[in-house]
């Protein structure tokens, strides 16, 4: 998102060159730093105890040519399209809903939110036993929607569901956060215009609040799908990447390679990949969603 | 994942360590005092360089109080009495890390400087490449030395921790073969016998779904106990010698007749609906199976000897009064024999060369891992240990009828096959236990599986 600070910036003082000293130290230290050696990994063989042996560009014609790599990155690709399908609605939504002032929308936010202070891999555990088939509550659920016998880790098909309905349960009280935060911003004469217009709740919603959320849906989207490319632990702890190969996302593919097959250089490879398609992602959404052109949601005001 | 295999319940065990006795000094320390960078350093390396002494001795274990404590009590034994010689006083200190992910924080260490002196593993597979390394002290001239210390083991079991004909592990503790466990009140109420043959095995699944009951607990999200069922299967057909040649790398050898036709029996097992229909979906490690036999809504389950001990702990009702155990079917006109077993003959401890006190760790694995305290202690919590001649100290098990069974079952076995998935290169490991998943959840064809491994 480094674009949006390029162009058009406006001629306003800036602090100087040495307030992102902290920042930057920090970032090229934790993560510029591993990354740059993961890239360098990425040119060799390494088991993890030996030495290490350069292979130049052997990884990454392995790559290109290893079938696994394509089935993972469809499956990646159906459960970013899956979850941003089902957590956008739903978390913009459920924020300017909870934009609303009034005390029961406080308290509920309040429980949404929940979700929020627990780490990934408590809530993958606390699912997976939920999903047990005999004595979880697909036992109970399942028969009304769909799984009689309450199989649903253990299908090809309804694995990779029940991965993006624990991601969604997961990662919407955040996407809901920004959006109420952002609807908050929304100033109340746009709302009294167009009463004063005419206009219907519906319409309101549609004409001042969506286009007012633009940028907040861009920053909310790139979140959502970049990140989508790191799910690695709820896949891990739920589904074990199975059946067969059936939730084997690119990441517990790279986890398998380093940690199960203890291929450091094939899967820092894997790594470098990732890094490449992430930030390819992100600056695609930016590009051509015009959010680099916005100075500010508020702009013609 | 093997390493659950051999200890199940990682969350039971950890509450347990957790709360009890066992959280090491370290821990505590780490716990108590240093902060930020160090915390964690500490916390994922099981400490830095920095603070490692070079006259402590650090034994890596499994985060599991059953066999924390003999040890924790072994090791104070040698502390009290070990001295070195030169007027150093050595200690040694056990390290518990949670199963979990143990094989990833080994794997790790072993990679820097700061490797354990001593460390639990599996044999076989999972310490074939630091043998390759060279990491590892190569105990078998400290055996020939001293024959007795040899002789003291189950020579199959001591044997079957070897690498290329030498010795790097010393058994620590139970011997866990598979055995096919049933609930012995409901084939009484029912008036079945355990199966002896294959075709029993079949009739019995008939039987068992004609009532309503679902003949085979299974917890299939895990692949490795589908795998159990191949490696019997496989044994029973072909013999040992089927699975020994892939394990040896023979050309062709997934080609074997006797690994379609196991293939296959497990697809007819599977239609016939021996393991239900939401096998796919259940849970080793939430206990999904095991709860599912206990119930009494499962027939039989096919399971290490961990399976009596978790049984105890668990549902000690019916542990005591309805849980029995049969050695896996014969197959009719299979060529195996029907005492071998398949398993995991023991875990062991092995010294690594870096260690600062190589000779005082070896002393430690001599004096301590089967001396009559250990085994006693072993025995006390349910083990039944790789020592020879066993039978008599047996007879004070606390499930000593148990315990004695396993006993002479691994003793009169001809083979002890090491667990598949454990034996074999991690990669290769990985695609058969994909595959056999898919051939058990109808996703692959038994034919596909074999092209599939004899590509691989």
């Amino acid at each position: 998102m480094a674009a949006a600070t390029a162009e058009g910036a406006d001629r306003a003082s800036r602090p100087n060159g040495l307030w992102i000293l902290p920042a930057a130290l920090m970032f090229g230290l934790f993560a510029g730093l591993p990354l740059l050696v993961v890239v360098g990994l990425s040119f060799t063989s390494w088991d993890g105890i030996g030495s290490i042996e350069f292979i130049g560009l052997d990884n990454w014609s392995r790559a290109i040519r290893d079938e696994q790599i394509y089935d993972s990155l469809w499956i990646s690709v159906l459960l970013t399209v899956l979850t941003w399908v089902i957590q956008t609605p739903l978390s913009l939504l459920l924020g300017v809903w909870a934009a609303g002032r009034q005390r029961n929308r406080a308290v509920l936010s309040a429980i949404f939110f929940l979700p929020l202070l627990l780490s990934t891999a408590a809530i993958a555990l606390v699912w997976g036993v939920l999903l047990d088939p005999n004595f979880g509550l697909a036992a109970k659920v399942g028969p009304y929607i769909g799984f009689p016998d309450g199989n649903m880790i253990g299908s090809t098909n309804s694995a990779l569901l029940c991965i993006v309905v624990v991601l969604s349960w997961q990662f919407i009280p955040f996407h809901t956060l920004l959006y109420q935060a952002a609807t908050r911003q929304i100033p109340q004469m746009l709302y009294d215009a167009a009463v004063i217009d005419g206009a219907n709740r519906v319409q309101q919603f549609f004409r001042i609040t969506l286009p007012q959320l633009r940028n907040t849906i861009v920053t909310s989207s790139v979140l959502m799908i970049v990140g989508s490319l790191t799910y690695f632990e709820t896949v891990l702890i739920i589904t074990r990447g199975g059946p067969g190969d059936a939730t084997n996302v690119l990441p517990y593919y790279m986890y398998q390679r380093a940690f199960q097959s203890y291929e450091m250089g094939y899967a820092s490879t894997l790594a470098a990949f990732l890094v490449l398609l992430g930030t390819a992602l992100s600056l695609i959404i930016v590009r051509f969603s015009g959010y680099s052109k916005m100075r500010s949601t508020l702009e013609g005001m | 994942m093997t390493p659950k295999k051999s200890s199940p319940f990682p969350f039971r065990t950890m509450g347990r360590t957790l709360g009890g006795v066992s959280l090491s000094r370290r821990g505590l320390l780490s716990i108590a005092g240093l902060a930020g960078v160090s915390a964690a350093a500490a916390a994922c390396g099981r400490g830095g360089p920095g603070d490692r002494n070079s006259n402590t001795i650090e034994v890596w274990t499994l985060q599991e109080q059953e066999q924390l404590e003999p040890l924790e009590n072994a090791i104070a034994r040698f502390n009290d009495s070990y001295d070195g010689g030169d007027g150093e006083d050595v200690t040694v200190e056990a390290v518990p890390v949670n199963q979990d992910n143990y094989s990833d924080q080994l794997q790790v260490a072993m990679g820097t400087n700061n490797r354990p002196d001593i460390f639990f593993n599996w044999g076989g597979g999972s310490i074939r490449r630091y043998v390759e390394q060279d990491l590892l002290v190569d105990l078998t001239p400290y055996l020939e030395e001293d024959t007795a210390w040899r002789d003291s083991w189950l020579p199959s079991v001591l044997n079957a921790g070897q690498i290329n004909g030498r010795y790097y592990g010393i058994p620590l503790r139970g011997m866990q073969p598979v055995l096919l466990f049933y609930n012995q009140t409901m084939f009484q109420e029912m008036g079945q016998q355990p199966p002896a043959t294959y075709d029993d095995l079949v009739n019995l699944v008939n039987f068992f779904t004609g009532q309503g009951i679902q003949p085979v607990a299974l917890a299939g999200l895990d692949a490795w106990t589908e795998l159990m069922w191949l490696e019997y299967l496989v044994d029973r057909i072909g013999g040992a010698e089927v699975f020994q040649a892939i394990a040896d790398g023979e050309e062709g050898a997934w080609g074997h007749p006797a690994i379609l036709q196991a293939l296959q029996s497990i697809r007819e097992l599977v239609d016939a609906g021996a393991f239900g229909t939401n096998f796919s979906s259940v849970a080793w490690t939430s206990g999904g199976a095991d709860t599912l036999f206990a119930s009494g809504e499962a027939a039989m389950h096919l399971m290490g000897t961990w399976e009596y001990t978790n049984q105890l702990n668990d549902n000690p009702d019916f542990a005591r009064n309805d849980l029995a155990y049969a050695n896996f079917p014969q197959v009719s006109g299979g060529a195996g024999d029907p005492a071998a077993v398949v398993g995991n003959p023991t875990n062991y401890f092995s010294v690594t060369r870096s260690s600062n006190n190589v000779e005082a760790a070896v002393e430690f694995l001599r004096q301590q891992m089967s001396s009559d305290e250990y085994v006693g202690e072993l025995i006390e919590a349910g083990d039944v240990p790789a020592v020879a001649d066993l039978t008599e100290r047996l007879q004070s098990a606390p499930n000593a009828e148990f315990a004695i069974a396993v006993y002479e079952m691994v003793q009169q076995a001809p083979t002890f096959t090491l667990s598949w998935d454990q034996a074999l290169e991690p990669d290769v490991a990985e695609l058969m236990l994909d595959c056999l998943q898919e051939v058990f959840n109808g996703d692959r064809t038994p034919e596909e599986f074999v092209e599939e491994l004899s590509n691989a």
